[in-house]
């Protein structure tokens, strides 16, 4: 006799949170709730640009944000007092990205029968978050101008996810060897569906557009 | 760390499966893991070793590691290529229109019991 048994699984690891993902997906549609899963490196501005964009459709919508961190309560805090909105701070403790069974959790505490929008800022990374599918109806991602123009080359899974990349900090430009028109290629390279929208969250000028594409993405979904 | 991530999901799935073949004990786990799957087979087993023995069904099993080599195929010439050598642009004729055909799995092939 072996002294081992095998036992055949074939299995993807990821293939538990791909079906998580679209049953979550499933529900967001029935109860009507658009959910956005916002991605970038740690400190490209999501917070920042999650302020200005809801002051711009604060009138519209009825939104709430989940912010998602390995340990602390410091962006759901800012969000709520710079907005007034529902916000509330998911712990991963210790993971590097959420996942869908995380995300569905994080919604069980939102008032989600009285909401059209919930947006997601994910943990600041640009790897894991791109493979675990969260359950979200879209995904956008921030890029700033000091990370550099080859970052869709290097993190091709990320950019080729997103339906939106939002490029931050263009204030900087001037200091920084960043090429907007190089970089949109190589985001066209890996994805050519994705709209590239540059923005200044510091003093909110091209926040307008995200904001735009954003409420026509939920009006959209919302009437299918 | 994102390996860390990667071996609870591993540890869940393969407590699953030890559930559904009545198993209460395994020695080995065997993954296939794709060369651009962004694992480090490395940190990988260090996080498994620390988490694995944390659980009276993995105590002291083996992580495996199977490396898939990947390979990219070119929509314009049908040329299949290495993609660690040559990436996104095809080696034989130069088109950038080309996609991934293995190489970015992330899988459990199989599991061990020991047998008694
Ligand atoms: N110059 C400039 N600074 C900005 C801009 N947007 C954000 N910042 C600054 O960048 C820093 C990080 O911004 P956050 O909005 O906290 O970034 P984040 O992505 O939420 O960060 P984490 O949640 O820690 O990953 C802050 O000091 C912001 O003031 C911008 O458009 N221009
Ligand atoms: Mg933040
Ligand atoms: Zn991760
Ligand atoms: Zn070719």
């Amino acid at each position: 006799m072996d002294p081992v048994k095998i036992i055949e699984i074939k299995k993807s690891v990821f293939a538990n949170n791909d079906t998580d993902a679209e049953n979550l997906r499933k529900e967001l549609k029935t109860k009507g709730v658009f959910l956005l899963n916002l991605m970038s490196s740690p400190g490209s501005g999501k917070t920042t640009t999650l302020i200005r964009t809801i002051g711009l459709l604060k009138d519209r919508l009825r939104m709430a944000v989940m912010e998602a961190d390995i340990d602390s309560d410091v962006d759901a805090i800012k969000i709520k007092e710079a907005t007034g909105i529902e916000s509330i701070q998911l712990h991963t403790g210790g993971m590097c990205h959420l996942d869908a069974e995380m995300t569905r959790q994080g919604l069980d505490n939102v008032s989600m029968d009285r909401l059209d929008l919930v947006i997601l800022e994910n943990v600041g990374n640009l790897v894991c978050p791109a493979e675990f599918d969260t359950g979200a109806v879209a995904n956008a991602m921030i890029l700033s101008v000091p990370e550099g123009t080859d970052k869709p080359l290097k993190y091709p899974l990320m950019f080729s996810i997103c339906d939106v990349v939002i490029i931050n900090k263009m204030d900087v430009l001037p200091y920084f060897d960043f090429d907007l028109e190089k970089c949109t290629e190589y985001i066209h390279m890996r994805n050519p569906k994705a709209r590239v929208i540059p923005i200044c969250a510091k003093t909110g000028e091209g926040v307008d557009a995200f904001a735009d594409w954003l409420l026509e993405k939920v009006q959209d979904w919302k009437q299918q | 760390m994102h390996e860390l991530g990667i071996v609870f999901y591993i540890i869940r799935d393969v407590k699953q499966a030890a559930l559904e073949h009545a198993v209460s004990k395994v020695s080995g786990v065997v993954m296939n893991i794709g060369e651009v799957s962004t694992i480090i087979p490395g940190y990988l087993k260090d996080c498994w070793r620390w988490a694995a023995d944390k659980e009276e069904l993995l105590k002291g099993a083996e992580l495996k590691i199977n490396t898939i080599p990947a390979v990219t195929y070119c929509e314009d010439c049908h040329a299949e290529y290495g993609t660690v050598a040559h990436g996104k642009i095809c080696p034989h004729c130069g088109s950038e229109h080309t996609y991934l055909l293995r190489g970015n799995e992330v899988e459990i092939k199989e599991i061990e019991v020991p047998n008694n």
